[in-house]
């Protein structure tokens, strides 16, 4: 393989793996509160579509994002609400999110639907983009990119080293003795609830803004249940997290590389291939059923009330 | 205002709550309307009541229902043994591949065979649609709602893959579709100058057969059992294992059945848009009609009504059919809203403070 390939395959698998990192490290956060939102697709549908509208509107890119992450945020408050406060089935109310912010998006895009536009510009750093190979693979990207290696890694030091993750953790292992030390639960879930929307419609942006500049409905294409799955399987862990992303990133653009060595497999086979990988990984891994016990949060997905 | 816990669950609320979440979908309806439009009750008229008001549009009705019934009624057995498959979707459109191929056979045929192979067929494909998401939760612990959605994406695809490859119609100028089913293939019409075929009746047997089977066959009860107390369900001896790939076997069909009866009713060939997501529609017409095939009966109406409305909308006053699913999705929420008033009480002032329970 020579390395301009490499170096292009190594920029895609960054480029596809970037929204699913963003969404899965939300939810990362929202689990180990002891809250499981199924609904990230819908979520991340809905900040796709209002930063598009909003970026084709003012061509502001900036304005465009923080719409994105407002609605994901406004979205997130609506299942916070129902499951929380309302304590609804976490699994209904999130299959919910996800079928109500499909619509929602689909409707409020009508208008725009396969309209493009410019994209956001890419922000090569300086000297290191210059690097044969390594600069167009790793310094050439654009400002997401970087926002979510930053965010994995501030998520990876609060949940070792800070009070913070503590915090977290202890709400989403057992509810009831946070609950005695005086922790507020409920605010605590609300707040991972909502940062995990905010993720979402960041992630969201990232694909209607940056990956792919327009706007389809449902674009998004399963991406939000790829990275609630990609969750389970890195074992609720930050670094397996960043590398199952990225493994997901590979496995979306092998289309491409088939391509490239001229394979003849059908683009629509290739097309299922991320999601019979997401299957593969996930019997693999969940197969071994004490480590997979061992390792989600313990309270996860039940309902918690402070008059219980 | 806050919550306060009831003494007793009040059950009534099971009953009422579906209620008053339809009439605040209809009132987020109203509200939508009248923001979108400037006469919101002519909207909602032409939403909810034009569609059906002559005989032609109540036959679009139930045959919009048809293919969501028959979906449903298997997921709401899954559900009550706990089984959260998602999938009906992806087992639909397996119906739909796998019966379209079977029906391509019989092209120039006359058998009276052709149209029981054609069911048989979808009913497999969706039924091993779902055994495979049943084997990889019993056999490797992985988790159904996860697996059960990533099918229905690689359906999705596959179901491209045919129409774009092995089922194109050789003489269809290139277009992403199968040939034309003979007639010996198509469900004869039930209703004369209608689209409504005898695939309805379908609806009319698996209903009763949902309800006998939930709640007067032993098989049923253990199913329950497994679902509410596994624990339970493994000391009294219960195959729960067995029974899991039992309900995961019957859902799957049904939406086999389902998928198969819109190939070769309705749309006469195989599309790509085979289903604008009734599986998905299935899952909110089970959980609104609590389980209950009777409930699940109204419910699926009333999604189906949500359908025909969109489309009318769409028609009459140039409003989005991604409508329907934005109308499903409150629908649901307000549901899961309301179900909280069957163990709480909302209380406007604080003051009071009646006795707990004794536990």
């Amino acid at each position: 393989m020579d390395l301009d390939l490499l170096a292009s395959l190594l920029y895609a698998t960054f480029r596809t793996g970037t929204p699913i990192l963003l969404v899965a490290l939300g939810e990362l956060i929202c689990e180990k509160s002891g809250v499981l939102n199924l609904g990230q697709e819908g979520v991340m549908l809905m900040g796709a579509v209002t930063g598009f509208i909003v970026v084709s509107q003012f061509d502001s890119y900036a304005l465009g994002i923080f719409t994105s992450v407002l609605t994901g945020i406004v979205m997130a408050a609506i299942f916070a609400f129902i499951t929380l406060t309302l304590q609804a089935n976490q699994v209904a109310s999130g299959l919910a999110l996800a079928i109500f912010g499909t619509g929602l998006s689909a409707f409020i895009g009508t208008d725009y639907q396969g309209q493009s536009i410019a994209g956001l510009p890419s922000l090569a750093v300086p000297h290191l983009s210059e690097i044969s190979v390594i600069g167009p693979a790793f310094f050439q990207h654009d400002i997401l990119v970087y926002t979510s290696l930053a965010a994995t890694f501030l998520l990876w030091w609060n949940l070792k080293y800070a009070r913070l993750g503590l915090i977290l953790k202890a709400v989403g292992e057992n509810p009831d003795a946070a609950n005695a030390l005086g922790l507020p639960v409920l605010k605590v879930r609300y707040l991972a609830v909502l940062f995990g929307g905010a993720m979402s419609g960041l992630a969201g942006a990232y694909v209607s803004l940056v990956y792919t500049p327009l706007w389809a409905e449902n674009m998004t294409a399963g991406r939000g249940w790829i990275a609630v799955a990609l969750v389970v399987f890195a074992s609720w862990r930050i670094s397996r997290v960043l590398l199952g992303a990225y493994l997901f990133g590979l496995a979306s653009i092998l289309h491409l590389v088939a391509q490239v060595f001229g394979a003849d497999i059908s683009p629509n086979l290739l097309a299922a291939l991320p999601y019979a990988a997401t299957i593969v990984v996930l019997v693999i891994l969940s197969s071994n059923q004490t480590r997979h016990k061992l390792f989600a949060p313990l309270a996860l997905a039940i309902p918690w009330h402070k008059s219980r | 205002m806050h919550l306060e816990l009831r003494p007793v669950p009040d059950y009534k609320w099971q009953y009422l709550s579906p209620l008053l979440a339809t009439m605040l979908t209809l009132l987020s309806g109203w509200l939508l309307f009248a923001w979108l439009t400037d006469a919101p009750g002519h909207a909602l008229y032409v939403f909810f009541i034009a569609g059906i008001s002559d005989a032609f549009g109540l036959s679009e009705w139930l045959l919009k229902a048809t293919p969501m019934l028959l979906c449903a009624y298997g997921l709401a057995i899954c559900y009550r043994a706990s089984l959260w498959n998602i999938g009906a979707e992806g087992q639909l459109l397996m119906g739909a591949l796998v019966g379209s191929a079977v029906a391509l056979e019989f092209l120039d045929s006359e058998s009276s065979l052709a149209i029981p192979s054609v069911i048989l067929a979808g009913m497999t494909g969706g039924a091993l649609w779902a055994l495979l998401a049943g084997l990889l939760k019993f056999r490797f612990n992985t988790s159904e709602i996860l697996t059960t959605i990533m099918l229905n994406y690689i359906a999705m695809n596959l179901l491209q893959w045919a129409v774009y490859g092995p089922l194109k119609d050789p003489g269809g100028f290139n277009f992403p579709e199968s040939a034309l089913f003979s007639e010996a293939t198509l469900l004869p019409v039930l209703w004369p100058d209608t689209r409504l075929h005898v695939g309805f009746l379908f609806t009319c047997v698996v209903m009763p057969l949902t309800w006998l089977l939930l709640a007067k066959s032993f098989v049923g009860f253990q199913i329950q059992v497994a679902g509410q107390d596994p624990k339970a369900a493994v000391m009294a001896g219960y195959p729960v294992k067995r029974l899991g790939y039992v309900v995961l076997l019957i859902s799957g069909a049904l939406a086999g059945l389902a998928g198969a009866v819109e190939v070769i009713g309705p749309l006469g060939q195989l599309v790509p848009t085979v289903s604008p997501g009734y599986g998905y529609s299935a899952i909110i017409i089970a959980l609104l009609g609590r389980l209950h095939p009777v409930g699940i009966t109204l419910a699926g109406l009333l999604v189906s009504l949500l359908f025909m409305g969109a489309e009318l909308s769409q028609i009459e006053m140039g409003l989005s059919s991604a409508i329907a699913s934005l109308f499903q999705g409150l629908l649901l929420f307000f549901f899961l809203a309301c179900d909280v008033l069957i163990r709480y009480r909302i209380r406007f002032s604080p003051g009071t403070v009646t006795p707990q329970p004794n536990h």
